[in-house]
């Protein structure tokens, strides 16, 4: 199952945050998919989730908005 | 057993030279970075079009990249206002409550540390490079009013303070921490370089919104016209856009000066009245405020006309709409500058 999580708008670090308080919540490998809006994620996110374990499945752009799919891989 | 230390990381260059500090001797580090709302990071850059080519990171987490650490980025928004509203300490030279904001990160931190079974605390900070929250006399409030007391260790300037409870009791090494004091950047740059960091963050001004005067005009003003020292995220969120304009106390014109305010202003149409030029090309402008009559409808029209291509034209159309309703057409003479009183521009 894929959790949605919709982060348009949004400045970074918020989306981050949305990121990183979704996953905490669910198990070992489920995948989320944050919209956003703000081009800093495709730095900020990616580098999140390097540090903590995280994988990025993908990252699409679409008109302004920019969908990151990440694999959930770290409980810590 | 190896101790863990939870370091401040605000992204700049102190943090970054402290944390490495104490992972040098041996001591398992995780960063924390406080969201406020006032943080000056990829923010500004990602909503001009015109500061496109700076780079869009967030330096904490870069800085956590780089020393390969966990970063624990946590959203106090809510929490932190009423350090704005109500610092205990004042206000520096604008509305930076920066004694009272390093003391509740502190306790924030303080409270992780207990949460998580974390040993003590670090931070960046350096006696008497900032004139209010970084200063001798100030290093032992922060210390025992955030309630860390000696869990606090400030490896960069430890020297100059007494032992804490780390150095105590011999999880680091006081010999090997630094006794920095002072504005001067030189002992940093020149720890940096035996680090082998030679890309770094150095935010001119600091990292917060609230050292700019700028920035506290407008929302000093916010807080005057609502008759109350109250905000949202969106209000100060919007305080770091476009060109406000407040010709009555009780509405403001926040107006996109480039395409890429444009956008970002675009996405608060559903929340805010907004006018657009339709006949000539211009920008688009929110209003702040309740809804409009039709005399103010015709002044904030005219103001924005002035400045879009119509300026000078007899008549420029601008269309005034609400949220959730159809626009209103409205024609006006655009006004000339001398028309527009400076005061009611907020720097």
């Amino acid at each position: 199952m894929v959790t949605q999580v919709d982060a348009r708008r949004l400045l970074c670090p918020m989306p981050v945050i949305r990121l990183q308080d979704t996953i905490q919540e669910l198990p070992l490998d489920s995948i989320v998919e944050i919209t956003c809006t703000d081009p800093g994620v495709k730095n900020d996110i990616p580098a999140w989730c390097k540090i903590n374990g995280q994988r990025v499945e993908q990252i699409l752009e679409q008109d302004d908005e920019i969908i990151i799919s990440v694999r959930k891989l770290n409980n810590d | 057993m190896q101790r863990k230390a939870v370091s401040l990381i605000s992204g700049g260059l102190d943090s970054l030279l402290a944390t490495k500090a104490i992972m040098e001797q041996g001591i398992h580090v995780e960063g924390i970075n406080f969201f406020t709302g006032f943080c000056v990071e990829g923010h500004t850059h990602a909503i001009r079009k015109k500061d496109k080519a700076k780079p869009k990171r967030n330096n904490a987490l870069w800085v956590a990249e780089k020393l390969g650490i966990k970063l624990h980025i946590i959203d106090i928004v809510d929490e932190y206002k009423d350090v704005v509203i109500n610092p205990k300490h004042g206000y520096g030279a604008n509305l930076n409550p920066c004694l009272d904001c390093k003391i509740f990160m502190v306790h924030k931190a303080f409270e992780w540390i207990k949460k998580n079974n974390f040993d003590f605390i670090i931070t960046g900070e350096v006696m008497g490079q900032r004139p209010m929250s970084q200063r001798k006399q100030t290093m032992p409030i922060i210390s025992h009013e955030s309630g860390a007391e000696d869990l606090l260790l400030r490896p960069l300037c430890a020297k100059n303070l007494p032992e804490t409870k780390a150095e105590r009791e011999g999880w680091v090494n006081r010999d090997q921490l630094f006794d920095f004091s002072g504005r001067s950047r030189k002992p940093q740059i020149q720890l940096a370089k035996k680090y082998g960091f030679e890309d770094y963050a150095q935010p001119a001004g600091g990292c917060c919104f609230l050292t700019d005067e700028n920035y506290s005009v407008k929302l000093q003003d916010l807080w005057d016209n609502r008759g109350e020292k109250k905000y949202d995220l969106d209000d100060i969120m919007l305080l770091k856009v476009g060109r406000h304009i407040r010709p009555r106390p009780d509405y403001k014109i926040i107006m996109a000066r480039e395409e890429g305010e444009t956008r970002f202003l675009s996405g608060y149409k559903k929340q805010f009245q907004s006018i657009k030029t339709t006949s000539h090309a211009g920008p688009l402008a929110l209003i702040d405020g309740p809804p409009l009559d039709q005399d103010q409808i015709e002044l904030a029209s005219a103001i924005i006309a002035r400045f879009s291509k119509g300026k000078n034209a007899d008549r420029v159309e601008l269309d005034y709409s609400l949220p959730g309703s159809e626009p209103q057409t409205v024609s006006v003479k655009p006004l000339q500058p001398s028309e527009i009183p400076q005061n009611w521009y907020l720097l």
